[in-house]
């Protein structure tokens, strides 16, 4: 078992999310950096979809009770094994009685905290997924105890093979297609969105994240339609607004931009006043 | 059963927008449903998850199976193939709303802005048959389509932080049900005790689109009834079978 004895700023369990119920409104979840939650189970040899814990700006502080074998992926937040600070990307062994914790955010935003055959938390409508009023809670609370598999074995670091995979996100370039609405934009208008530089605001969370700078204002109105993770809205007041995991299923503002499932990733690892530009793909 | 010349737009690296005139029309609704049926029956396995709003739908698929253009094209042959595809009955829904001014806190505003008394426009609301285009927005919030003219009224300027769980509110020119407690905008006249999203359901929001809905006027005391039936999970929302 693995008791929360700080809950961290925001903490959440997530897998990959949660399919088949979009049209019922229902958001997909899942992990918001699915590249760095990827390699996180398959380091341990894990199901792809096995859930772990989305660790946010302020890690948590975790006893555990049991053995496992455990790895951090993703943002760099300095974390520690009891007194000795330990590596992402490096499986270590933990035994009942070891406290993890984390320290100083040094890279990205987003941690992942894989644990051997993952997390075993409530599963509602075919995830683990955290969401507000879908699954009990919505983040992780002190005293919080949750289970993971008794069955372990002791896992070789292969961590040669994969030094160079942690780089991905440091970039500042997302990958975007056209979205759906992009020609309802003249050309200026256009080229003005795709070659602009941005700033991430301070209004970023899992459900979107807004962009400091405005360019295009307009009065172009759609009848609301679909949007997914990825999609980028343009809203009259020329906000634009980068839709993420926790995102509305519908949605009536221009969509203009589909960021690519690797953009997502990249963005996850992004905070307040990071900057970024896109680069159309066909 | 009209045919539409259909827009395939693709959507990011796994996702189809196949959009029809955008409008919101009865017609379109229900031509959208049978494609819907085609597509569940066709067993397509590459097709993921779908959803849809007034006059466009998403289908969501698998790109390490299928490419964009296969996908495109499977979608535009099923459209046009010849229907036989019959569409389940509707249902029309009785959701029981209390409209005192406890729960419809903005009936007052309404009634001054609208210039008509608050029975006036509490008679206005649940005298209509209300159609359900869609769901999204959030877990089981219904869009209806069908609000009389006389009570299209603009959003609040500043929206409220929290709108209550079941709260029944006039929006733009539409009405809704808010499944959830949540930040909102629209024009609050009632609220319903019932609830229209269970995720411990397999079908976890009840109403499909292409069903109705009416708004049934409680008091207080069945409002609080109704509530705890609810809550016991010993009642049923009332419904019938619609044409």
């Amino acid at each position: 078992m693995i008791k929360v004895l700080k809950s961290g700023l925001y903490t959440t369990i997530q897998d990959l999310g949660r399919f088949g119920y979009r049209n019922q409104g229902v958001p997909v979840s899942g992990v918001m950096d699915s590249i760095s939650a990827s390699f996180a189970n398959a380091l341990l040899d894990n199901n792809e979809n096995d859930a772990l814990m989305e660790i946010t700006l302020k890690g948590p502080q975790l006893l555990f009770t049991e053995a496992t074998n455990i790895i951090i992926t993703g943002a760099e937040m300095s974390p520690k094994l009891n007194d000795d600070p330990i590596f992402n990307y490096r499986v270590y062994l933990v035994k009942n009685g070891d406290i993890l914790s984390f320290g100083e955010l040094k890279k990205g935003l987003r941690s992942y905290l894989a644990v051997q055959g993952g997390i075993l938390s409530e599963t509602v409508l075919g995830s683990k997924s955290f969401y507000k009023d879908i699954t009990s809670q919505s983040s992780l609370k002190k005293n919080d105890e949750l289970s993971f598999s008794m069955e372990f074995q002791r896992i070789e670091n292969h961590v040669s093979s994969i030094k160079s995979d942690d780089q991905f996100y440091e970039t500042n370039c997302l990958e975007v297609y056209k979205g759906p609405d992009f020609e309802i934009f003249s050309h200026d208008e256009q080229n003005k969105i795709i070659s602009g530089s941005y700033t991430v605001s301070k209004d970023n969370n899992r459900m979107g994240y807004q962009i400091q700078e405005i360019f295009v204002k307009h009065s172009k109105s759609i009848l609301t339609g679909p949007v997914l993770p990825g999609t980028v809205q343009l809203t009259p007041a020329g906000i634009l607004i980068i839709l993420l995991k926790d995102a509305q299923t519908s949605g009536g503002y221009p969509r203009i931009l589909q960021l690519t499932e690797k953009s997502i990733s990249i963005l996850a690892q992004k905070k307040i006043n990071d900057t970024l530009e896109f680069k159309i793909i066909d | 059963m009209s045919n539409f010349k259909l827009t395939y737009k693709q959507f990011g690296e796994s996702a189809i927008l196949v959009e029809w005139p955008q409008r919101i029309s009865k017609t379109i609704l229900t031509d959208i449903r049978v494609f819907v049926e085609k597509i569940k029956k066709s067993n397509i396995k590459e097709i993921l998850e779908y959803n849809f709003v007034y006059s466009s739908l998403l289908v969501v698929y698998n790109n390490k199976l299928v490419s964009y253009d296969h996908i495109k094209q499977r979608l535009s042959n099923l459209y046009e193939m010849e229907n036989q595809t019959k569409l389940s009955q509707s249902s029309l829904w009785h959701i029981p709303v209390c409209y005192d001014q406890e729960f419809g806190v903005d009936l007052e505003f309404l009634s001054k802005e609208k210039k008509y008394t608050i029975e006036e426009i509490i008679s206005l609301h649940s005298n209509t048959v209300y159609t359900v285009y869609g769901i999204g927005f959030l877990p089981g919030f219904l869009y209806l389509g069908g609000l009389l003219n006389q009570l299209h009224t603009p959003r609040r300027s500043i929206p409220r932080l929290e709108v209550p769980k079941g709260a029944i509110a006039i929006g733009g020119s539409q009405t809704g049900i808010y499944p959830q407690s949540t930040p909102g905008g629209w024009h609050i006249v009632g609220r319903t005790p019932i609830s229209l999203f269970n995720p411990i359901n397999i079908h976890p929001c009840p109403v499909s689109p292409g069903d109705k809905i009416k708004f049934k006027i409680v008091n207080k005391a069945e409002f609080e009834v109704i509530k705890i039936a609810q809550e016991s999970e010993v009642y049923n929302i009332n419904k019938e079978l619609y044409d």
